[in-house]
């Protein structure tokens, strides 16, 4: 496949490559329902994903991460930007041809509760989309296919009759995960798919996950809150504030050396689960909350809880570029790659 | 840590002896709490772990007098405050209590706080009530309690109603209220977890600077280990309504002594970790507490168990000055490289 992305090293294929991409859902008022403004929930984002890699995509609630990923399989319409997958702009297919590329795309959901039906059986659920992309043709077929992919996730096939109240939330995390290998994607957007499980049955999951990704050569955009877990998880990671990608960075680089004053004081927020570390350790606590999407500040979006800004920060919207190889970096304080 | 003695006679500020709480559903109950004993000093700042269903919310809302009742009931044991055994008092007694000298703040500031009524109103009812305030002297008080928590403009935002403020603000507001009777015990219910993590790192601070100025004892439940490294004296870890594993905070962490603490540090994943290292998960789910499992409750997940642990339950027994594990293979168990 060929992209119009410039590739540091020919090995890394671009899956995904997204671009200026936009989400703004209009507020209306009154009688005649006017429109008044937006919430610019995402609000011009790029990035690639590489082939066989997992990207994290991580910050507050709030700042869009999970729009990004609804929007770029196309369960949100984007207000503007390229999607591109495999050569093709998702955001301008039509229904039906999206229909047929979701084979390729897959997601994951957070709320193990609410994304399976409750009246359909786990035969039902994980066996839905070979159905609906007339893949096993036989019910016998179907059957068959059904009890791979449980026991690939690690549910006893024997359980495809029941139904998911009979399940733990883990256990539905996992059918959810079986669902969506079911059309063998390239790509699966999972969507904070362990932030509703407890931390035993966490661990379980996103070693599961990595085993898929070895297994199966995945590939995950892994948005989340958990800045720990993303770490252990990703391969790269973009930090998200309102709206927008602020860095982007391989996830040593970001954890070790981050640049901009929002990643820092995020990751300083993280608590370490290690007594002696914690006794010492200087934090950056951020002032105040996060501004609103629908009335962001002038400049830079962070410029109002920012320790560095400058005024030029609280004019200008800084430029998100590569300021090293590889690192990305949306900050006026931080000098662009020569 | 001078006294460690998990019973002992009544020189602490709030002892907690066996306490047992029960949930009756349509054919059977819920063992939510089963047998939980600790003491708690004055200044202290304890910690309480575990994963949902555990007991831990249970058994502070047992110390509270808050389980609905029934369904619930505490079935036996004894919380002795000051003196008094907070379990045996009447109504009118209890409420004399709840919310001065020990307060309580919740997951949910969203939902703890009455919509209809002013912040400033709620924390001043708590202030003519408790403390006999008038109503002039109770405003001063509530714009001082808001400022100590941090609310910028606070003699603006006392007027404010609660879906006015954001959800840290909430929670700052929260624990105004819950600082307004100068309590000696605060018990914090997860108190950030309904926030970000930016959000989470003031309120921890902010807890910890008017633990340290005010000199109150602290209960902060919580399932998440690391910010309970970051502010707790000792740690009580529990397990399916008991408490499994209790110590100086440093012990646990260094030196945990309990398979189900050695799992559950072990399946954080760590700073220093290299890439492709695989996390350590624990087998299984927690049990569902619907009827209580013989012998120890841990055995059906646990590496080390043995023959024994299907049938007998293990007692907490003192590991090291003032560690206590309740395992009977304590003395093979050890964290994890």
């Amino acid at each position: 496949m060929t992209s119009e992305v410039p590739m540091e090293s020919k090995q890394k294929e671009v899956v995904l490559h997204v671009e200026g991409l936009k989400k703004y859902f209009p507020i209306r008022r009154g009688v005649f329902q006017r429109h008044v403004g937006d919430v610019k929930a995402v609000d011009g984002v790029s990035f690639d994903v590489y082939r066989g890699e997992t990207l994290g995509l991580v910050g507050e609630s709030g700042c869009g991460k999970t729009t990004t990923g609804r929007t770029i399989i196309r369960l949100y319409e984007p207000t503007a930007g390229k999607v591109l997958f495999q050569g093709r702009d998702l955001a301008k297919l039509s229904g039906s041809e999206m229909r047929s590329t979701r084979k390729h795309i897959q997601m994951i959901f957070q709320d193990p509760y609410a994304s399976l039906n409750p009246r359909m059986s786990v035969l039902n659920i994980v066996g839905e989309p070979l159905e609906v992309h007339k893949i096993a043709s036989t019910r016998a077929k179907r059957r068959e296919r059904v009890a791979e992919l449980l026991e690939l996730v690690g549910l006893n096939p024997e359980f495809m009759r029941r139904y998911p109240h009979e399940f733990s939330g883990g256990q539905r995390q996992r059918i959810g995960l079986a669902r969506a290998l079911a059309l063998n994607p390239d790509l699966i957007v999972c969507d904070e798919p362990i932030s509703a499980l407890d931390v035993s049955i966490q661990a379980q999951v996103v070693n599961l996950l990595e085993d898929l990704q070895e297994q199966l050569g995945l590939t995950y955009l892994f948005i989340a809150h958990d800045l720990s877990m993303v770490r252990h998880i990703s391969d790269r990671v973009a930090v998200m504030y309102l709206g927008k990608i602020v860095e982007l960075a391989d996830r040593e680089t970001l954890y070790n050396r981050p640049l901009h004053p929002y990643t820092e004081a995020l990751l300083s927020a993280v608590p370490v689960p290690d007594p002696e570390i914690e006794k010492t350790r200087q934090r950056i606590l951020i002032e105040g909350d996060l501004p609103s999407p629908a009335n962001p500040p002038k400049g830079c979006n962070f410029s109002t809880r920012c320790r560095k800004a400058k005024p030029i920060c609280f004019e200008k919207e800084p430029e998100f570029v590569e300021v090293e190889d590889g690192h990305f970096c949306a900050c006026h304080l931080v000098p662009p790659k020569k | 840590m001078e006294d460690s003695k998990v019973v002992s006679t009544s020189e602490h500020l709030l002892e907690v002896k066996d306490l047992t709480t029960r949930f009756d559903i349509e054919g059977g109950q819920v063992y939510a709490v089963n047998g939980v004993s600790y003491t708690l000093d004055e200044g202290e700042a304890l910690g309480v772990v575990g994963e949902s269903g555990c007991g831990k919310s249970v058994h502070a809302l047992s110390i509270m007098r808050l389980i609905p009742i029934p369904p619930g009931r505490i079935e036996k044991g004894e919380v002795s405050f000051k003196g008094r055994d907070l379990l045996k008092l009447s109504d009118d007694e209890m409420r004399q209590i709840r919310g001065k000298d020990i307060s309580m703040i919740f997951q949910d500031p969203m939902t703890s706080w009455n919509p209809v009524l002013t912040i400033g109103f709620q924390i001043m009812e708590a202030l003519q009530l408790h403390m006999g305030m008038d109503k002039v002297a109770a405003h001063a008080r509530a714009i001082e309690l808001l400022e100590l928590v941090g609310v910028p403009e606070p003699s603006l935002r006392v007027d404010d109603y609660p879906h006015q403020f954001s959800g840290g603000m909430r929670q700052r507001a929260m624990i105004a209220l819950a600082l307004a009777c100068n309590p000696s015990v605060l018990i914090a219910d997860e108190p950030t977890t309904a926030l970000d993590v930016t959000i989470q790192a003031q309120i921890v601070d902010l807890v910890k600077r008017l633990q340290q100025k005010l000199g109150m004892a602290v209960i902060w439940i919580t399932h998440d280990l690391g910010v309970v490294a970051g502010l707790a004296d000792r740690v009580n870890v529990m397990y399916a309504g008991r408490i499994v594993e209790t110590g100086p905070i440093t012990e646990i962490y260094k030196n945990p002594r309990h398979p189900y603490t050695v799992g559950l540090l072990g399946s954080l994943p760590s700073i220093g970790e290299r890439t492709g290292e695989r996390l350590f998960s624990i087998p299984g789910e927690p049990p569902d507490l619907i009827g209580l499992p013989k012998g120890c409750a841990f055995a059906p997940r646990c590496n080390y168990r043995t023959e024994r642990c299907w049938n007998e339950t293990p007692e907490l027994e003192e590991v090291s000055p003032g560690h206590y594990a309740a395992c009977w293979e304590k003395d093979k168990v050890r964290k994890m490289q």
